[in-house]
């Protein structure tokens, strides 16, 4: 079974598509000349910039009315396939409502899930995803077995995003079947937690914070350089579990991948989990007490010192260049 | 909602303190040494017994799936509180997917009865597909609500905070439901030497994938094989000093001559 036709699992924020969609529909269209998206939510609204990065339909649910997106998808889905639409691959990002509708579909199709993966190859009838395990060194290829649609899932930042410059998709409407009791579950209230500054998976500049910062009011360390530096303040998964800052800090395999010119591990060993998220920076600072820690082997820069002395002399000194 | 009974889901994964490795036959992660309770389902397992106290009483058993008979991670839950087990152990459940996985929690789910919650971790530690939790939801015919931050019971119905990309949205769902709950949620208590000793005394049962009449499983029947292993390209490390007063200024010369400063 070639792969002719592939679907990618499309988000939009704040009336744009999300960087993680273009990335997976620029690899999408590398694949395969017939290329989707399926946007649970107003999809018209995305045609445009879906069909500049390669889409040359795009599915559109409209307003969920307050369903929760894994069930009402994956529906969705199910029933455009049954009614012979049928995709060969699926691509969807590695994150809450994309693994929600991946995991939902995947029991509906009785297919089965390679999440994780940074990369996907096509060579004739085999498709291969590929995840990192331990922490990244190690590469584990996957093919799928048996018939498609396949179902695949990414890391943010795995393709880069380059427009192919085609015209706005086409908007096909589709609705989401009955989903009975599975689709009890409502939202009755949405929050944003307000940030300033640069977005952590954004930012040029990254400074993450760890448990060896000892306590949690150290962390204002943290933000203040990261602040010096225009850059963005992250976290290790140890002091989010620890309730020192929200999830939306966190760093590594359950919380962000990063990518940015200068990442700054203060107080952080570097387990798997975090190196995971940010072994992709172009540079690495580490500063950590223990010379043993496995962060010292990534970092282009590692210092063995205490953080609660070399931090503040940094800020004073990055203060006095003004 | 007096006398609730909750499910958890749990899995026993070796001491993440210790580097991983993989069969060399198989490629498939080598679980042959003791496994422990995974840190993200004591989480569940908190969850669930102070979700049951604050109902007014309820009962919280365990379902776990290993392919070797190992019940040491299962004893840690039962310890805590939980009052008995269901352990799917079978040699022909290794290398399962994580779809086969979701129908064979599902059948010890059915095997203890249809519980009002059920409540899974986000990921496991070792393995992170990050699937488990809303297949089986869907296996069983269940609502969900994953990725859980905050998790209450009202009358009949749970509410939910659950993370989302930009914040966290509120969600109300009626029972029954699959919860996923995020690490951090609440604090899990550790053992007494009470718990610990009960704990030998609690009845864990064990089945196999056939007896919950799932097939097939294993190897032959995930949908997927391995293509290849290789190592990846390391990244190398670079210079690594001691502070003795001065590194700041190195670190000030490092960003100096990136320009980002």
């Amino acid at each position: 079974m070639a792969v002719n036709n592939i679907w990618v699992f499309a988000q939009g924020a704040n009336g744009a598509a999300t960087t993680f969609t273009l990335e997976l529909l620029t690899k999408a269209r590398s694949l395969a000349s017939n290329v989707s998206a399926f946007v649970a939510g107003d999809g018209a609204s995305l045609a445009g910039e879906l069909g500049k990065f390669g889409a040359t339909k795009v599915y559109s649910t409209g307003d969920l009315g307050g369903r929760l997106v894994g069930v009402a998808a994956s529906a969705a889905m199910k029933a455009l396939i049954d009614g012979g639409d049928k995709p060969d691959l699926i691509l969807f990002p590695q994150n809450y409502d994309g693994r929600d509708t991946l995991a939902r579909l995947s029991v509906k199709l009785n297919s089965t899930v390679l999440t994780n993966n940074i990369d996907i190859s096509v060579n004739g009838d085999e498709v291969v995803a590929t995840t990192p395990i331990f922490g990244g060194n190690v590469l584990f290829a996957t093919a799928f077995t048996g018939a498609g649609p396949h179902l695949a899932s990414f890391r943010p930042k795995s393709f880069a995003a380059e427009p192919s410059n085609g015209a706005a998709a086409q908007v096909v409407a589709v609705a989401v079947p009955d989903t009975g009791v599975t689709g009890a579950a409502k939202v009755t209230a949405v929050h944003v937690e307000e940030s300033t500054g640069p977005k952590l998976d954004e930012a040029n500049i990254v400074v993450s914070g760890g448990r060896g910062l000892g306590e949690s009011k150290n962390y204002g360390l943290v933000e203040e350089l990261a602040k010096l530096l225009h850059g963005a303040p992250g976290a290790s998964r140890a002091i989010v579990d620890a309730g020192w800052v929200p999830y939306s800090y966190q760093v590594g395999q359950t919380g962000k991948v990063v990518k940015p010119s200068v990442y700054i591990a203060a107080g952080i060993s570097g387990a798997t989990q975090h190196m995971v998220g940010m072994k992709g920076s172009k540079n690495i600072i580490a500063i950590n007490k223990d010379k043993e820690a496995p962060i010292f082997a990534v970092a282009d820069l590692g210092i063995v010192g205490d953080v609660h002395k070399v931090l503040p002399k940094l800020i004073e000194a990055l203060k006095a260049r003004g | 909602m007096k006398g609730m009974k909750i499910v958890v889901c749990v899995k026993q994964i070796p001491d993440p303190a210790t580097p991983g490795s993989l069969d060399t036959s198989t490629h498939a992660l080598k679980r042959d040494g003791k496994l422990i309770l995974d840190d993200s389902d004591a989480y569940g397992v908190e969850m669930a017994l102070q979700l049951a106290a604050s109902a007014g009483g309820g009962e919280v058993s365990i379902v776990s799936m290993a392919p070797n008979g190992e019940m040491s991670g299962m004893r840690t839950a039962l310890a805590m509180g939980a009052v008995r087990g269901v352990l799917v152990s079978d040699p022909a459940l290794a290398g399962s997917d994580a779809l086969t996985t979701a129908k064979v929690l599902a059948g010890a789910v059915q095997k203890i009865g249809m519980p009002d919650l059920v409540i899974a971790a986000t990921e496991s530690t070792d393995g992170y597909t990050g699937t488990v939790p809303e297949q089986l939801a869907e296996v069983l015919g269940l609502p969900s609500v994953t990725f859980a931050k905050k998790v209450k019971i009202e009358g009949a119905a749970v509410k939910i905070e659950r993370q989302t990309e930009s914040g966290y949205d509120e969600v109300e769902c009626p029972l029954p439901v699959l919860v996923s709950v995020t690490a951090g949620v609440v604090e899990p208590r550790y053992p007494s030497f009470k718990g610990i000793m009960d704990a030998k005394k609690k009845e864990i049962v064990t089945v196999t994938a056939a007896d919950l009449g799932v097939s097939p499983v294993g190897w032959s029947g995930a949908g997927q094989k391995v293509s290849s292993v290789t190592q990846a390209e390391a990244r190398k490390a670079g210079q690594v000093i001691e502070d003795d007063g001065e590194a700041h200024a190195k670190i000030v010369a490092f960003l100096e001559n990136l320009k980002v400063i």
